[in-house]
């Protein structure tokens, strides 16, 4: 896969995070973290199992409050950054960032189509007169953004789920969901949070062909956790490594598989 | 029998009443509110107002409760600031009825919204137990607040007129209610398919995800609070003016508990729920009764007995429904239509 830099002269940063800590009373989930994902590529976080992956997530989505270091993030290329740090969740969401979570959290009692609403809720203006009223403006509005969110059921192939609740769907239709919600909010930057974990092989595939379709269709940037080496070193432009907090390596694929920090996490010391 | 149904626009997929059955079903609902008066008892008639009246508040409390999510036992509270509200408005200062009610409503949405302030930190039963101390305090105002509410001496309002005619009797007071309590339904009903109904509905479901998809989750939760105390101290507001007549004996916690009743037993977060179990808890203490006087000659113990087995019956009804259908009447309901919509084929 081509490096980003090549095409474009200066390639500019969409997501930067510096010297990122937090701790939780005296657990170090991330200690000085450190990376810079790139406009427009898929940027994969790996590591072992409590690495601070999904610590690192949430601190880029406001649910943690890391007590130092900082995070900025621009919308597009030669917008001013803005500081995510200390943002409230909805806030940040507000600035074009959507999310997935590692389980799933979806509003298991609505239909797949109300939690797709709900990815337009940033979108919409209607208050409580004007939704309980239902009349000229707002019913517009809500057809304004059916419409939208039946582009993301038609994108992610769910036209026969619509109107079922999500909580009766299989699993790997659930995680298939919960990307289409996210991508509902209509965002400039994607964290998931291991889109395919537990999924079998024929729903890993249809799971990575979605991730590079958002990518380069909607041009969306994409950060994932995953473990699965084999997607991650086939989707991702630059991978970042993380091992008991800290990062340890970022770079193309073929240079984080040969760093010998890397290694040292994964597989110990030889011998 | 329903087939082969399409829709070819967004606005008809979205409509409240999608199906030609629904539209009939409605229909025919509207017909016989406008007929019942005209065939009722007066009996009958109180007995369809209370329940207009319990509607209006289940409705509310179903807003809080049932869709978003936030555990309430500060119903009777809100129906006393309601009802006081109302009574003090017309009765110190003389204002009429009809500005009185959405005044005194407002009153109350400002005080859930005071109330709705734990809501930030706390969840679950730990909001129920700081929204039972705003029961308590009400009820402590009310009883002991002599110059403003008359303490325990019941505040008589005068009686509603229009047009030089007196609206409390059961027959005038009816038209107002009934037109309340659809309005109140048709309201809340378009709050569920549209922008903040979803909100609340999504705080209920996961309220970590519902911040991560940008919802303001205590602003909502706020306007949970504020939106449902309007329409209980509607409610209270009609009671007063309905009544002529408000006490504090009528808002105590047991009030809030049978509120509570209701929307279990009708459905928690549904519309048709809330009217189900508003019905269902005021008729079942009066079937009760009725059943006793017809026995107070054949058995005339039975009058004795009577309070312990209204008590006996409603927690009876309140455990059954929770064991054998948790999604109360108004999922039974669901599963008579759903049974009749492809009758006689049922395959």
């Amino acid at each position: 896969m081509a490096e980003p830099a090549a095409s474009s002269p200066a390639p500019s940063t969409c997501l930067e995070v510096d010297g990122l800590t937090l701790s939780f009373g005296g657990v170090h989930a991330l200690d000085d973290v450190a990376l810079d994902v790139r406009h427009g590529e898929v940027f994969a976080i790996i590591g072992p199992n409590g690495a601070g992956k999904t610590s690192l997530l949430n601190s880029i989505s406001g649910l943690y409050r890391p007590q130092k270091g900082s995070i900025t993030y621009s919308a597009s290329p030669g917008e001013e950054p803005a500081s995510l740090l200390g943002r409230a969740p909805h806030k940040v969401a507000q600035l074009g960032v959507a999310r997935s979570f590692q389980n799933i959290e979806l509003f298991r009692a609505m239909s797949v189509l109300e939690n797709l609403m709900l990815g337009r809720h940033i979108h919409m203006r209607g208050n409580v007169l004007t939704c309980g009223v239902y009349w000229g403006s707002q019913r517009r509005e809500e057809i304004r953004h059916r419409a939208a969110v039946e582009d993301v059921i038609d994108f992610l192939e769910i036209e026969n789920l619509r109107h079922q609740a999500v909580g009766t769907l299989a699993y790997g239709l659930q995680k298939r969901v919960e990307l289409a919600r996210a991508l509902a909010l209509d965002p400039k930057l994607l964290l998931l949070d291991e889109p395919m974990a537990g999924m079998n092989v024929e729903e890993k595939e249809d799971m990575a062909r979605f991730i590079l379709d958002v990518n380069e269709e909607r041009g969306v940037t994409t950060v994932l956790i995953e473990h699965d080496m084999g997607v991650v070193m086939d989707l991702s432009d630059r991978v970042a490594v993380l091992d008991f907090g800290r990062s340890i390596a970022c770079g193309t694929p073929d240079h984080v598989r040969a760093d010998p920090a890397v290694i040292h996490a994964y597989l110990g010391d030889a011998g | 029998m329903e087939s082969g149904i399409f829709f070819s626009d967004y606005r008809s997929d979205m409509a409240l009443r999608r199906m030609p059955l629904q539209k009939v079903r409605t229909g025919l609902l509207l017909v016989g509110l406008v007929v019942f008066p005209f065939l009722a008892t007066p009996y009958w008639l109180n007995l369809a107002n209370q329940i207009a009246i319990a509607t209006i508040g289940a409705i509310g409390l179903n807003i809080l409760v049932g869709y978003t999510g936030q555990i309430s036992l500060g119903q009777g509270a809100f129906m006393a600031i309601g009802a006081y509200g109302a009574g003090l408005l017309t009765v110190r200062f003389g204002v009429p009825f009809y500005i009185s009610i959405p005044v005194a409503a407002l009153i109350t949405a400002v005080a859930g919204l005071v109330v709705g302030l734990p809501s930030l930190r706390l969840k679950g039963l730990y909001l129920a137990v700081a929204t039972l101390a705003a029961q308590q305090i009400v009820e402590f105002v009310v009883t002991h607040w002599t110059g403003l509410t008359g303490g325990t001496e019941a505040l008589v309002v005068p009686a509603p007129e229009m047009f030089g005619a007196r609206l409390n009797t059961d027959g005038r007071f009816y038209w107002i209610l009934i037109v309340v309590a659809l309005a109140v339904a048709l309201f809340a009903a378009n709050l569920f398919r549209s922008r903040v109904g979803r909100a609340w509905v999504a705080i209920r479901d996961q309220d970590i995800a519902a911040s991560a998809i940008g919802v303001n989750v205590f602003g909502y939760k706020l306007l949970a609070f504020a939106t449902s105390s309007f329409l209980v101290g509607l409610s209270g507001a009609l009671l007063a003016h309905y009544r002529s007549i408000v006490t504090w004996e009528r808002f105590t916690i047991e009030v809030s508990i049978s509120y509570l009743a209701m929307i279990i037993i009708g459905g928690l977060g549904t519309i048709s729920g809330s009217f189900f179990g508003a019905t269902l808890i005021v008729l079942l203490p009066a079937m009760i009764n009725t059943v006793g006087r017809s026995l107070q000659d054949t058995a005339p113990w039975a009058a004795t007995v009577l309070p312990y087995v209204q008590q006996g019956v409603f927690g009876l009804v309140i455990i059954l429904f929770l064991v054998l259908e948790p999604e109360g009447l108004a999922r039974l309901w669901r599963n008579v239509k759903d049974y009749f919509r492809v009758w006689p084929f049922s395959y």
